[in-house]
């Protein structure tokens, strides 16, 4: 679990451009809309196309985004629930 | 003064103006399945023009050259529209404006990319194209402005004309339904899995089309079918680059200024032809700015359940549509729409029906923040 | 009569930044575009973390505004009253064929809404509009080459038929050889030390002034 965070923390700082940001400047329970880390509805889109490319996750709902989109943890539990 | 003289669609839906207009009088829509996984991996429903049909109309026209699927549209177009006026293209007078969003964006794709020179993928090229087939000796002004092009268009040629540049502006536009375009809706979520429902309780998501549209604007007064152009502004929501206004203040604000410029106020207006995508956020929008202006009686229709979002020409379309309506004194329905699903009250026009038409309003908004709107009257 | 004229204007090209004429910043070094506009967008320090996630060619004329708005001349100006006018030759064909590469195969079939978005001119106006809360006219052209002429004209009648009182207008362009910006602030106020009329021939000697 803690791998696939770290790992996570990693894919989203490069696939959303989030300039001068480490890793670990991200906690994995803070939200990641609204007044976590800012990201907007492009983002959100960004991040589904994500699970689909790097984990072959397809998300049916886009209404599901909201939860599974709450924080790198909760992103990590729907991964780890969901591969094959 | 600018006045609207002569004008064309070509579309799934018929290849003239008045084809146009009685498909849609009679409910039909361009709107179906489309199998086609050069497009796009799986089915999807848009507007598409059949190919056969338009390279049957384009070979009437006996060519040497080349062209390109766009390209035969657009000449067809253009040639249909001018042959029902007395204009010369070849005039220093004549000016052309071409509105499109991504132009001949398929040749972009690995196995087209040598078909053509590699420059005929650039906008100014395909109105040199243009320019070029009709020998217009000036150069086109290609307007890239999503999808509120068309409305932009007309603006900036009545201007053109309203300084004196030129006695007389064809204002074509077009757009093809591509696996370029399909794979970005889709991926923003945007495309209804059915043909789409503008301003209904059960939208969710537009669909995409195809056409060209020419509308020719003049100077002088030719008939007494003519309408005038009274005004046309721009606004930016400053607020967001893909969704639309959560106020409806770019479209408030475009609205408003029309109104000023063409001294009309709301009560005058007859008929309006609203963006209405059928995307929940948009057509919520439109509603709102509609509701600030009090316009919520005056008659609004959507014309994409019939043929599709057609982008950058979606304004040429509507419009060429609007002016039908206005010498037929008819209020197209909204196809698709069946029970309002915007916050605001409004009158979304569920039945074609005759309507003593003067003084119209149309409406465009698009990505990028850009809202766009038009005042026509007739003279 | 009321008139527009230019009061600042804005060189971005050969990994320069000029301001009226000026040398503001330079990166000779600079490996591509992309570098340079991230080290002078550094060196302005204007925070603004949405300018990363621009298309390059967003980015351009986006730091290019930056610039040219330092002193804020729109505060003196209504939202509405504000416009931008830009032209450019390519469009955005460079962010076409980026994501044009992530559709090309039905096996590698990933397109990217964030780049997507970036694929139509006039986001660039969008994000300048967002940044200052400009909600005037918009438009974006296409031509071949700088149309001083057009860029004057258009942006007259706008101002003459009341829709702006202020405004944006030039050329933003990146080929995949070269790329170059070009923008100024006109606006109707009488008294500046700054005051050149806004007429094609002195707009197509400012654009010309930096080679």
């Amino acid at each position: 679990m803690e791998e696939l965070i770290q790992k996570l923390k990693v894919q989203i700082i490069e696939q959303l451009n989030l300039e001068d940001m480490e890793p670990d400047d991200i906690d994995e329970t803070d939200p990641l809309f609204g007044n976590g880390l800012g990201l907007d509805s492009i983002d959100a889109l960004e991040l589904i196309v994500l699970l689909e490319k790097e984990y072959g996750i397809k998300i049916e709902n886009p209404k599901d985004g909201q939860k599974i989109f709450y924080s790198i943890k909760s992103m990590a539990e729907f991964i780890k629930s969901h591969q094959k | 003064m600018a006045f609207f003289v002569a004008d064309n669609i070509i579309s799934p839906l018929g290849f003239k103006t008045a084809d146009n207009f009685h498909a849609l009088a009679k409910g039909y829509t361009g709107i179906d399945m489309i199998n086609d996984t050069k497009i796009y991996p799986e089915a999807f429903p848009a507007a598409m023009i059949n190919s056969n049909n338009l390279d049957d109309a384009f070979i009437e026209l006996a060519s040497k050259e080349k062209y390109t699927r766009l390209e035969k549209m657009l000449i067809l177009s253009i040639k249909d529209a001018l042959d029902k006026t007395k204009i010369d293209p070849t005039s220093a007078r004549t000016g052309i404006v071409l509105s499109t969003t991504k132009g001949n964006i398929d040749l972009m794709a690995s196995d087209r990319q040598n078909s053509f020179e590699k420059n005929r993928v650039l906008l100014w090229k395909l109105g040199e194209v243009i320019s070029h087939y009709f020998g217009n000796p000036n150069q086109t002004m290609v307007l890239s402005n999503a999808c509120i092009s068309g409305v932009l268009a007309i603006q900036a040629a009545a201007m053109l004309i309203q300084v004196g540049k030129f006695d007389h502006m064809i204002v074509t536009g077009g757009d093809i339904v591509s696996r370029f375009v399909v794979s970005g809706f889709m991926s923003f979520l945007s495309l209804s899995p059915k043909a789409c429902k503008p301003f209904d309780k059960d939208r969710d998501g537009l669909s995409l089309g195809e056409a060209a549209s020419t509308i020719i604007l003049s100077k002088d007064i030719t008939g007494k079918d003519d309408i005038k152009f009274l005004g046309g502004a721009s606004a930016n929501d400053a607020n967001h680059i893909s969704g639309p206004s959560r106020t409806g203040e770019g479209s408030y604000i475009a609205i408003k200024k029309v109104l000023e410029e063409a001294g009309i106020s709301p009560g005058q207006i007859d008929h309006i032809s609203a963006h209405g995508t059928a995307t929940p956020y948009n057509d919520e929008m439109e509603s709102i700015a509609i509701d600030r202006h009090h316009l919520n009686e005056v008659p609004v229709n959507s014309l994409k359940g019939s043929f599709g979002h057609t982008l950058g020409t979606a304004g040429l379309v509507e419009t060429a549509i609007l002016l039908e309506e206005m010498r037929q004194n008819t209020l197209l329905k909204t196809t698709g729409f069946s029970e309002l699903g915007v916050s605001r009250k409004i009158n979304v026009i569920s039945k074609t029906t005759n309507k003593e038409l003067n003084t119209c309003l149309k409406m465009a908004s698009g990505f990028g923040g850009s809202n766009a709107a038009m005042i026509i009257q007739k003279a | 009569m009321e008139q527009l004229t230019i009061k600042t204007y804005c060189h971005i090209k050969n990994n320069r930044i000029c301001i009226n004429g000026e040398l503001a910043f330079e990166y000779p070094e600079a490996s591509s575009m992309h570098d340079f506009l991230k080290k002078a967008f550094k060196h302005f320090k204007p925070g603004y973390a949405k300018f990363y996630k621009m298309d390059d060619i967003s980015k351009l004329g986006f730091l290019a505004s930056e610039v040219l708005l330092q002193d804020k001349p729109y505060l003196a100006y209504q939202p509405e009253d504000t416009g931008i006018v830009i032209s450019n030759s390519q469009s955005t064909l460079l962010t076409d064929a980026e994501f044009q590469a992530s559709i090309q195969d039905d096996t590698n079939f990933y397109p990217s809404p964030s780049v997507f978005v970036y694929t139509l001119p006039n986001i660039m106006i969008g994000e300048i509009s967002i940044r200052h809360g400009f909600r005037g006219e918009n438009a974006f052209y296409i031509f071949e080459n700088f149309n001083a002429n057009f860029i004057a004209d258009y942006i007259n009648q706008l101002f003459l038929s009341h829709k702006l009182k202020a405004c944006i207008g030039g050329w933003v362009d990146q080929s995949s050889e070269n790329y170059e910006a070009f923008i100024y602030w006109a606006d109707n106020k009488k008294d500046a030390p700054l005051a050149i009329e806004h007429t094609a021939k002195e707009i197509e000697r400012l654009y010309n002034l930096i080679r």
